[in-house]
């Protein structure tokens, strides 16, 4: 398998903040390669430095052969691009919408409607061609804009937080049909902050925190790092007073880390075992009554807590 | 260049899918017109002027009675409102307020004129000699209005010159005169007939004549000047999608397909000149249908059109090219239509400002168009037009160039 995608110590600043903090990965032709990492933590800023919409502060990458710097127009007929947010023309149908992106891309007559109709069916949408991106639900606009990042058939697909702000069937429905994309051989660079999205669709996962990629590998190798770590999530009532219960419980031996995520306390333990009789009578003590005990193998949720002493939600 | 044009395209369209813009860009300037037109209207007719008051140096270095009676003529009761005369003994001053564009025209009398006309008391004239009209290019219907009351007036000098001799000489024979007199009651005749009411008709057609139907005319002055100001909104209007693409995301969308950032600036300025086309036209021909006005000889319309709208998405593209946000490009954008509107006289006639001012006006394209308009609906063709269209060009494409440069140096087109 030869590398589609080679990046190459990519640094961007927007003036003094440093966004991107020379960061290198290569992403190999038919693969899946997701980008975990929380808000601000980089991820549409490599995403616009690889699509050349933003020209980097240094460093470079390479793709399918071509520098987004020195060649972007190359770059630019290889990929396809699904923006965070809904980019699309509201008051220009949907169909009016594909034609008008296909048009953009060099697609023309036949193909172009072809293609169309191939897309409207794959996000499945056909039924709706003729209505105006005004009148669509969320969920919808999200796969007219997924759609027209398709029209071409990029041999390299970025997918920016494609399920951000959604319904969990659109959800479902987005996550297929990136499996089935992949599937028919695209290769995909798809960015997300749910560890579960980057778990279920990914070949590989790059992790990223204030614009530092502090974690590149499979999803076993990386798990392999926190191997001798489980976590336990302890479900406590809405009123309680997580925050303070975490503070005590970090301090408890065999505790690693402890995070609150909601209403939940999450501990990163080497022995759930050990931890969890001092979990419980430290609760007690607080007056909080425990509501659910889960305690879940070692996942990236472990392996960011583990990194970075945070969650990955906050 | 095909993309360019889909740009421009899909411009238009979504230009035409927003209700709130199709009422200012084709409503707002139909009511706006009648009602100026109802208000002015009532005006002129008391008044007789309102419309044109067209000012012009008279420079008379003639000794003899002709040229008086031609200054005469300009500050007679009947011309008054339609020129504003001022006579001047300084031939280089007259000429340089022409220059200047403070002035419409000069009508320079000669020395000797009189005397080249009318037979002296040997009966032999001297080698003729013109009167020289010198006229500001800018203004070709202002100067045209000046140039049919000399040329008329000079009609009927030369034919109270061949009445007159016939006349004279009778008089002379019956011994009703003397021969020395003849010459000035040759003059006096011809400085009647040049007078005559009906020598003017076409003149006075914008002033007292009017009243046949009052609101016709002004219809057709107020239509171009409502249809260029609100053209004024629509290229400001054009050129604020771009920052409304900007937020929205389309425009970083278009950055990162295969298209460079000056073909998406291109499409931008064919989407606002397509607009503006668009809506003129479309007024231009409702007002046709709706009010018969008659705009004049249709090619030349059409190109006019063409012209002004280039020269207003000029100032489209800049107004972009200057602002940050959305919001700011409505706001000054309609404080830019509103000034181009009272300064390039699409409210009232600019030659009735000061004289700073109407050298301001050329800078709107208002001003340019409703020249060219005002000339078109007098009957004019493309020849007479083709100042104001070159004005209109070199306003558009300069603007364009410095709106490109700015465009760059604030990489606007980046995300
Ligand atoms: N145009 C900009 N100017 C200045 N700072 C910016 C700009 N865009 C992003 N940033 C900052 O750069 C950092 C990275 O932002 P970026 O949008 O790449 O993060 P992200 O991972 O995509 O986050 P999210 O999950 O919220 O989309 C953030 O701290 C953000 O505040
Ligand atoms: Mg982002």
């Amino acid at each position: 398998m030869a590398a589609i995608l080679e990046v190459q110590q990519l640094v961007k600043k927007y003036g003094e903040k440093t966004a991107v903090n020379g960061i290198s990965f290569e992403i190999q032709e038919s693969e899946i390669f997701s980008l975990l990492g929380p808000n601000g933590a980089g991820k549409t800023t490599t995403i616009s430095v690889l699509s050349t919409l933003l020209s980097p502060t240094s460093g470079d990458a390479v793709i399918g052969g071509h520098s987004v710097t020195k060649e972007p127009m190359a770059v630019r007929k290889l990929i396809g691009v699904v923006p965070q947010d809904i980019a699309l023309y509201e008051e220009l149908t949907a169909r009016e919408n594909l034609s008008f992106w296909g048009q953009m891309y060099n697609l023309s007559g036949k193909e172009l409607n072809t293609r169309i109709d191939q897309v409207l069916e794959q996000v499945g949408l056909s039924s709706h061609a003729k209505e105006r991106i005004r009148t669509f639900s969320g969920g919808m606009k999200r796969r007219v804009n997924i759609g027209v990042g398709l029209l071409h058939k990029p041999r390299l697909l970025f997918m920016d937080e494609p399920t951000v702000g959604i319904d969990p069937q659109s959800r479902r429905a987005i996550l297929d049909s990136v499996k089935e994309l992949n599937r028919n051989g695209m290769t995909v660079l798809y960015t997300t902050h749910y560890m579960e999205e980057a778990q279920e669709l990914s070949h590989r996962v790059g992790i990223i925190d204030h614009g530092d990629l502090i974690a590149l590998g499979t999803q076993a190798e990386l798990t392999r790092q926190v191997g001798e770590y489980e976590s336990l999530q302890l479900e406590l009532g809405e009123m309680d007073d997580a925050a303070g219960l975490a503070e005590t419980l970090r301090k408890v031996e065999g505790v690693a880390q402890a995070t609150v995520v909601d209403h939940n306390v999450i501990l990163v333990t080497t022995s759930t075992e050990k931890v969890l009789a001092p979990a419980v009578s430290c609760a007690t003590e607080r007056n909080i009554k425990i509501h659910s005990v889960t305690i879940q193998e070692p996942n990236l949720e472990a392996v960011f807590l583990h990194l970075t002493g945070r969650a990955l939600r906050d | 260049m095909k993309k360019i044009f889909l740009l421009g395209w899909k411009d238009l369209v979504l230009a035409f899918r927003d209700r709130a813009g199709l009422i200012l860009m084709l409503v707002a300037p139909f009511a706006l017109t009648l009602g100026l037109g109802f208000v002015t209207g009532g005006f002129t007719q008391s008044n007789s002027t309102g419309l044109s008051s067209v000012p012009v140096a008279l420079v008379n270095l003639d000794e003899g009675e002709l040229g008086k009676g031609l200054v005469d003529l300009f500050s007679s009761k009947e011309l008054a409102g339609l020129v504003e005369p001022e006579s001047f003994t300084d031939l280089a001053a007259a000429r340089q307020l022409v220059d200047e564009d403070a002035i419409a025209a000069a009508v320079i009398i000669p020395s000797g004129f009189s005397a080249s006309v009318i037979p002296d008391s040997s009966g032999g004239v001297s080698d003729p000699i013109s009167i020289e009209l010198y006229t500001s290019p800018s203004r070709p219907n202002s100067a045209g209005i000046v140039q049919s009351i000399v040329t008329r007036y000079l009609n009927r000098v030369e034919m109270g010159r061949i009445g007159g001799q016939v006349t004279v000489g009778q008089l002379v024979a019956s011994g009703r005169i003397q021969p020395q007199q003849a010459a000035e009651v040759g003059a006096e005749i011809g400085k009647k007939q040049a007078e005559n009411e009906e020598a003017f008709t076409s003149i006075r057609l914008k002033g007292e004549e009017g009243e046949a139907a009052p609101q016709f005319n002004i219809l057709a002055y107020m239509a171009p000047g409502m249809a260029l100001m609100f053209l004024m909104f629509t290229v400001s209007n054009g050129g604020r999608t771009l920052l409304v693409e900007k937020t929205q995301g389309t425009l970083p969308r278009l950055l990162v397909a295969p298209i460079t950032s000056g073909q998406v600036l291109l499409g931008k300025m064919f989407g606002i000149f397509f607009t503006g086309s668009a809506q003129v036209l479309i007024l231009i021909l409702a007002s046709s249908i709706i009010f018969s006005l008659k705009w004049g000889n249709p090619l030349a319309v059409l190109l006019l059109v063409l012209a002004a709208v280039t020269g207003a998405v000029g100032w489209g593209m800049l107004l972009t090219a200057l602002v940050k946000t959305s919001g700011q490009a409505s706001s000054i954008g309609l404080a830019v239509m509103l000034t181009f509107g009272i300064l390039g006289g699409s409210f009232f006639d600019i030659t009735m400002m000061p004289r700073w001012m109407q050298a301001a006006s050329r800078i709107t394209p208002n001003s340019w168009g409703i020249d060219g308009f005002t000339v078109l609906a007098a009957g004019g063709g493309v020849a007479a037009i083709l100042p104001d269209i070159a004005g209109l060009l070199v306003m558009g494409s300069a603007l364009f160039a410095i709106s490109l440069v700015l465009f760059k140096r604030r990489g606007v087109l980046q995300g």
